[in-house]
């Protein structure tokens, strides 16, 4: 789960990580209003989407005045932002944060991560801050210090001065830069983050560190113990079909292809997607329909897939392992007499009573052609939609 | 032959009185598996279909000699659950349970640092070794009629694509030794290098298959192993080479972040350490056919 810089900053302000006073707006008259109770020299409107690459496609803006804040904030609120992660089509901004101006004297960058190799969080810091991080990592890694922060123990003393240290900080402004890095460290383990960044990290003119930016993203599996976070959730942020598909557990990620795929298991249902494309066709989503693909639950699933106005043509891809193959043609045949089933349909079932699953299918009057093998059943739904 | 279990290994079942746990557990008892127990904390001294039920793993342990544990408690207690069997000294813990949060993973993973607990998964379908004769030994949610005892050894992140794995090669003629699901999780408990070492150290196990998918670097890891002291076959899968970069698949640690873990690369580096690498899955089990005919 993700959520907005301005709510990771008021959890980072929780935490004792110092950040800039800021205002979070819907409207351009509260933006000039929020500038005015700022009272700075300098502020900055920041639109409010969950992708990165803000500053560089003109949603971070300078304001010297009232007006320009207003100005800033109208460019912005009610059209899309188009960053490198948001795709072509951008994000709507619905919100921006005011927030006063820093005076910056060097820039660094913070995260914190799940390693798999350690099997811990680890925080990596760089002296080179306000850069692509990815892009640092791939040309000079020697630049980004590593510190495993323990599951139990958390990150030592001897680890925040040693980051620190490699970030060039000393005397008052290390111990500030301690407190943050501690911060950040117990913030990521108690709220169970999957990641927490800051880019950049500042040192001012004075020597303060403050987190000039704050990326949160949570371990959505974890959610069930901070019921509090889940109220920071922008259902705005995310696709509505797989929001509706949540509501269903069922998994789905929506695609830019053409054929819609139902698959039980997360690595079938990638597998499906991989075949149909080297068959030459497109996936249209993901979509896995869990271990007990019931009747409500492919009914559900048909239309979610067919409220993709892309989707020409659906494959289902089903092992039946405990759930037998003649209860899954059951559901089946019932979901798509029940949704109207308009587009080319090929089912795939294997497992245990396939036969007579298949039989059900042929004798069902649905329209649909059935396939024995993955390979073959891609072949049918791409030769059938092109 | 197999590895991890056989015929003798005695399982109990954590979590045996919520629904998943009580209806595999009788499926594997059906099966063959010695299921000897199940614990359920404060639902001591009943019974689930004759298998003795116990208030905690120690009492199981004491009074029943079980080595291996499978879990099916839901997620927010999973990570008590498998370090509570470490502590009973449980030599092997599978656990099937799905959303298990990744840092009460990383304080398992700590826990067992030291101990002689093997843990397979989180969010597995489990480990099977198929019955011949009077041996075999079920663990987990996988459906036991695809499986024929033989000579391959398969290990998956994932579980629907194992069946897969395990239909294909049952239906080419062939079979399995054992197969082994560790899971589709970020941080699990063992990882493919620790199956392929045993795999290959086992005299039944002729060929391997290996499927994979995106996320991390497991697969790369594996192929290096592969490449310095794997000397059976290996046929590989990796899903996802139509993953968009940024989405977590279904599984927890299915993700391309940062440009990584990609299906290409991990092809490549299996295809480098002389893996016989598949685009799609249909045929695995031909392939593997084809491979141990020469």
């Amino acid at each position: 789960m993700n959520i907005h810089e301005y709510q990771a900053k008021q959890l980072f302000a929780k935490f004792g990580l110092p950040v800039p006073h800021g205002i979070p707006c819907d409207t351009a008259d509260e933006a000039a209003k929020a500038f005015e109770k700022l009272g700075k020299p300098l502020s900055v409107v920041k639109a409010q989407i969950h992708a990165g690459g803000r500053g560089k496609a003109g949603g971070v803006k300078l304001v010297r005045s009232a007006a320009e804040a207003r100005e800033a904030a109208a460019g912005m609120l009610g059209k899309p932002l188009v960053t490198h992660q948001t795709g072509p089509e951008g994000r709507l901004v619905r919100k921006i944060y005011v927030e006063e101006g820093s005076d910056i004297d060097r820039e660094l960058y913070v995260a914190i991560a799940v390693d798999r190799g350690s099997f811990a969080p680890v925080m990596m810091a760089s002296a080179e801050g306000g850069m692509d991080i990815e892009e640092l990592a791939e040309t000079r890694p020697e630049a980004i210090v590593r510190e495993r922060i323990h599951p139990s123990h958390g990150l030592l003393g001897f680890q925040l001065r040693n980051l620190t240290k490699q970030l060039g900080m000393t005397g008052p402004t290390a111990k500030a830069g301690m407190k943050v890095l501690a911060g950040l460290a117990k913030l990521f383990q108690e709220l169970d983050c999957s990641l927490a960044e800051i880019n950049p990290l500042i040192v001012t003119k004075s020597g303060d560190v403050v987190a000039l930016d704050a990326k949160i993203n949570f371990d959505s599996n974890a959610m069930f113990r901070h019921k509090d976070l889940l109220e920071l959730r922008d259902l705005n942020e995310e696709d509505p079909k797989e929001v509706e598909a949540s509501k269903f557990e069922l998994n789905y990620i929506a695609l830019d292809g053409t054929i819609g795929c139902m698959v039980n298991g997360a690595g079938l249902a990638m597998a499906t997607m991989d075949v149909i494309q080297l068959k030459g066709g497109s996936p249209a989503n993901f979509l896995d329909v869990g271990g007990g693909a019931n009747e409500q639950q492919v009914t559900n699933a048909f239309k979610i897939i067919l409220s993709d106005p892309n989707v020409q043509g659906v494959l289902i891809n089903i092992f039946g392992g405990i759930m037998k193959c003649d209860t899954i043609a059951e559901g089946v045949i019932a979901a798509a007499r029940e949704v109207e089933l308009s587009v080319p349909l090929v089912v795939r079932l294997e497992g245990t009573n396939v036969e007579k699953g298949r039989a059900l299918l042929q004798e069902s009057g649905v329209k649909l052609e059935t396939a024995s093998s993955l390979d073959e059943a891609a072949e049918k739904i791409v030769a059938m939609t092109s | 032959m197999s590895i991890l279990i056989d015929g003798n290994t005695k399982v109990i079942t954590q979590g045996i009185t919520g629904d998943a746990g009580k209806f595999h557990t009788l499926q594997a008892k059906a099966y063959g598996t010695h299921t000897v127990g199940g614990v359920t904390p404060g639902k001591g001294g009943q019974e689930v279909d004759g298998i003795p039920v116990f208030d905690s793993v120690r009492e199981a342990v004491a009074a029943t000699g079980a080595t291996a544990s499978v879990v099916y408690v839901p997620a927010p207690f999973t990570a008590d659950a498998i370090m509570e069997a470490a502590d009973a000294g449980i030599e092997l813990v599978v656990a099937i349970t799905e959303g298990v949060p990744v840092l009460d993973m990383t304080k398992v993973r700590d826990y067992l640092e030291g101990s002689n607990t093997r843990l397979i998964g989180p969010n597995c379908p489990g480990v099977i070794t198929p019955v011949s004769g009077d041996s075999g030994c079920k663990i987990g949610i996988m459906p036991a009629y695809i499986h024929k005892p033989g000579n391959i050894g398969i290990v998956s992140r994932s579980g629907t694509l194992t069946y897969e794995a395990v239909w294909q090669v049952t239906s080419v003629g062939m079979g399995q030794t054992t197969c082994v699901g560790i899971g589709g999780d970020p941080v699990n408990g063992t990882n493919f290098i620790d199956v392929l070492s045993l795999f290959q150290d086992d005299p039944a196990t002729e060929g391997i298959i290996m499927i994979g998918e995106i996320g991390g670097t497991a697969e790369e890891e594996a192929a290096d192993f592969i490449k310095e002291k794997v000397t059976k076959p290996v046929v590989g899968f990796i899903a996802g080479a139509t993953a968009p970069p940024g989405k977590r698949m279904g599984h927890a640690g299915a993700i391309i972040s940062g440009g990584k873990g990609t299906a290409k690369e991990k092809k490549a580096a299996m295809a480098s350490a002389g893996v016989y690498v598949v685009d799609t899955p249909s045929v695995m089990g031909e392939r593997m056919r084809e491979v141990m005919q020469g």
